[in-house]
């Protein structure tokens, strides 16, 4: 090795380096201090294009992985949804030609996904989503290419954005009417068992708060990682606390093993019952143990007695690789592709301002299978009805209780004195 | 033949710089530069494991580590600018009266931070590195100390919720040292610069490779005993090998974070780890641009061909690996070495010494 050619070497290295960095300050862009910064608008313009005889929304669900055993469902009926609506001619008379992407139960690939379909596949809008984690990975790409994002499962609220609806219920439509379900039932002593991630967190924080206010113990609180299913010995700490009741925000497959540890610590639904935010009719059965008894938190059940219930079970059980069997999200996510349909009707136009700001005329409705539901267009969430259902034999739930009437969505639990407003104030902050 | 070799990589590294600099952001879309960007990430890390494992023998199954710690170090500096004088949202959402955790507070600063993505992984890869080659760790023992600290990070990661983001992650990243990340030309700068990275690490690695090091480092992953013999401490060309690739993984990690917006323990864990190996075993562990060019393709085969067939993807995944490890230990690359080898000797010679003895050049060119 000579030095001539070592140095010959160093000086291409330099050079390629040296070239990149010009490039690199070439394409200067806008400052942290630009008008540009803050803004949730892109730079640049929409493609959606729906010119011709159809518009293409995206579905985003994860179909692989951990998730894809609940999120498959909500892919099935989103696909229902589309094929009625395109059976009943479409929206605004353009029939719906949807881009199925998998979100793979990981973060980066629905925020990755989220991008493609806005920007190479050019939708109008995406449907789709589970976890808390895939919809904060979606939430800074659809704001940033200023898109659509239909959400379709409940959540810890606390959240809002302008190019986010949020289908399923907040916490003042689920957990809240749980906690005043059990102070209805006398409940004193409180235990809180939940998968380690977003939802159970926040949820845990809110319940913790009203608990307070109600006059109920918080005896004990574990959490699990979601991808584990061993609860031996966070059980046993719920069989040393001895609480009145559990409220169980375990999500996926994690709850299996909840159970199983739950009854080999000789614990039954007579004495300890769960009360549960995330079981439903298609996770019932799936707990490998009888759950006859047990308590869950929901919007939507299958036994619901409404007008337009009969026609959407019906229409399930007969569409290709359903499950049977009707449940919360799943329902909520036929709303929102409904919902959709309405928005774009109102604004007659499929451009996300326009649909934002038919929205924010609060007349949109829409017959769904939980009930008249009506969308708040300043928060972008809908109004529910609340209800408690006990698991029976057939793994179906009967209604134990009801909300006397549909609960308007309050995603910053601004109506709710107990919550202390300097945490509203950093949390709405933070979000802005 | 052999005095030519040089100018063939170093036209080849050209080639790649001119292709990844100059052609991919003038024919790719907005997306699609974006996904060769993150390409670009793993390659990175990928190129260190060609060095550590292709050439130092040691095969690191828990780059995922260094990879984080790069990535978490930028992530935790952007989340901050995003932040500005308030604490992270998420934070305020677990405990919102707690303060900033302490560890958090010397990344408000950009400097500290650069710094840290390149010191945090020296030093680990040192003290670590140190510890086991001392000891003379090798082998599958190596292999499985490094992918546990990878499955520990992550577990650890996942269940500090409100110290790293947890499961969820960091992400809505808004600034990038200063630059409105949502603005088109500042996305290119970001993709430049990790493609000019990664053009840099190949060039050094190169450089690593040609020099008396390189012959060292081949020399101790074949006969480590006589290396020793012939006066040479094998840990301390082992160790030098591990921190290059250590350093390698973090920089790739760190422009992982602008690049796509997002950093969860799922990306640094055990699966993420052993998908980087299979990216540089596909491409061929020992050559110069086999780990990097193997890194791309299975980015790329996860991009498009689990968009098109979500289901399959992993077992077509799988499936290459067996056959590349099964016919072509040495990855694709070595099939130019075959080709070129039947070529001059004809077919007919039995080409079993042959190929080795043309991959054995192939390796030290």
């Amino acid at each position: 090795m000579s030095t001539t050619s070592k140095r010959l070497r160093m000086l291409m290295a330099t050079g390629a380096v040296g070239t990149t960095l010009a490039l690199v300050l070439a394409g200067c862009g806008a400052r942290a201090g630009d008008e540009a910064a803050g803004s949730g608008t892109s730079a640049k313009p929409s493609c959606v294009d729906t010119s011709g005889s159809t518009v293409k929304l995206g579905f985003l669900n994860s179909l692989t992985g951990g998730m894809a055993i609940s999120e498959k469902t909500v892919s099935n009926v989103l696909h229902m949804a589309a094929d009625e609506i395109n059976a009943g001619g479409g929206i605004l008379g353009k029939k719906i030609e949807y881009v199925q992407e998998d979100g793979a139960t990981d973060w980066p690939t629905f925020a990755e996904k989220t991008e493609k379909l806005l920007t190479q596949d050019c939708v109008a809008a995406i449907f789709g989503g589970w976890t808390s984690s895939s919809r904060k990975a979606v939430k800074p790409v659809v704001e940033k290419n200023n898109g659509l994002f239909f959400y379709p499962v409940q959540y810890e609220g606390l959240e809002s954005s302008p190019n986010i609806y949020y289908t399923g219920a907040t916490t003042n439509q689920q957990i809240i009417p749980a906690m005043d379900f059990l102070a209805s039932k006398g409940v004193k002593r409180l235990f809180l068992a939940g998968s380690d991630y977003v939802f159970p967190r926040t949820a845990n924080a809110i319940i913790k708060l009203y608990a307070a206010k109600l006059g109920i113990e918080i005896v004990g609180e574990e959490y699990v990682p979601l991808d584990k299913d061993d609860w031996t010995s966070q059980v046993a700490k719920i069989v040393a606390a001895k609480p009145d009741f559990i409220f169980n925000t375990i999500n996926g497959s994690s709850n299996v093993g909840f159970i199983k540890a739950y009854y080999d610590a000789g614990l039954t639904a007579a004495t300890t019952p769960i009360i549960s935010v995330s079981i439903a009719e298609e996770e019932a059965p799936a707990m490998g143990h009888e759950v006859t008894g047990h308590y869950a938190s929901w919007n939507y059940f299958q036994s619901l007695k409404t007008d337009t219930n009969p026609k959407f079970i019906e229409s399930w059980k007969a569409y290709p690789n359903s499950s049977g069997v009707t449940s919360d999200p799943m329902e909520a996510a036929y709303i929102s592709l409904y919902l959709y349909k309405a928005l774009v009707e109102a604004a007659g136009s499929f451009d996300v301002d326009a649909v934002n700001a038919a929205a924010k005329k609060n007349t949109i409705t829409f017959d769904a299978p939980e009930g008249k539901v009506t969308l708040d267009g300043e928060n972008h969430h809908i109004s529910k009805p609340g209800h408690i259902g006990q698991i029976n034999a057939n793994n179906q739930f009967d209604i134990a209780w009801a909300s006397d009437k549909f609960i308007e969505p309050d995603p910053y639990l601004e109506g709710y004195d107990w919550f202390p407003a300097d945490i509203r104030k950093q949390l709405v902050d933070a979000a802005g | 033949m052999t005095k030519l070799k040089p100018w063939i990589s170093l036209g080849g590294i050209g080639v790649f710089a001119v292709l990844l600099l100059a052609v991919a952001p003038l024919v790719l879309t907005d997306h699609w530069l974006n996904n060769v960007g993150k390409y670009c990430c793993w390659a990175i890390a990928a190129v260190g494991i060609g060095l550590a494992w292709g050439r130092g023998g040691m095969l690191v199954m828990g780059q995922g580590v260094f990879f984080a710690l790069g990535a978490y170090s930028m992530a935790m500096h952007l989340t901050l600018e995003t932040a500005g004088d308030r604490i992270p949202g998420f934070m305020v959402l677990y405990d919102p009266l707690a303060p900033l955790p302490m560890f958090w507070e010397p990344f408000r600063s950009a400097g500290f931070t650069l710094l840290a993505i390149v010191l945090l992984p020296v030093i680990m890869a040192g003290i670590l590195g140190y510890a086991l080659f001392k000891r003379r760790v090798k082998g599958a023992y190596f292999a499985i100390l490094t992918q546990a600290l990878a499955v520990a990070l992550a577990t650890l990661i996942s269940s500090t919720i409100r110290e790293t983001g947890g499961d969820t992650g960091l992400s809505d990243f808004k600034y990038f040292f200063g630059f409105v990340l949502n603005d088109p030309a500042n996305k290119l700068m970001v993709y430049l610069i990790a493609a000019a990275l990664l053009i840099v690490c190949v060039l050094a690695v190169w450089q690593l490779y040609r020099s008396r090091f390189g012959e060292l480092l081949v020399a101790t992953r074949d006969a480590e005993e006589r290396v020793r013999f012939l006066g040479y401490d094998p840990a301390n060309i082992k160790l030098v090998a591990f921190v290059v690739s250590a350093l390698m993984a973090s920089i790739g990690g760190a422009m992982f974070v602008p690049i796509v917006g997002i950093i969860t323990p799922a990306e640094i864990g055990a699966a993420a780890s052993i998908l980087m190996i299979a990216g540089v075993a596909f491409g061929g562990r020992a050559s110069l641009f086999g780990p990097a060019l193997g890194a791309m393709a299975v980015g790329w085969g996860q991009s498009s061909l689990g968009s098109t067939w979500p289901d399959g993807w992993t077992y077509i995944l799988g499936l290459l690996f067996i056959v590349v490890i099964l016919f072509l230990p040495n990855g694709l690359s070595s099939l130019t070495a075959r080709f070129t080898v039947r070529a001059r000797r004809g077919p007919d010679v039995p080409p079993t010494p042959a190929i080795v003895a043309a991959e054995l050049e192939e390796v030290k060119s």
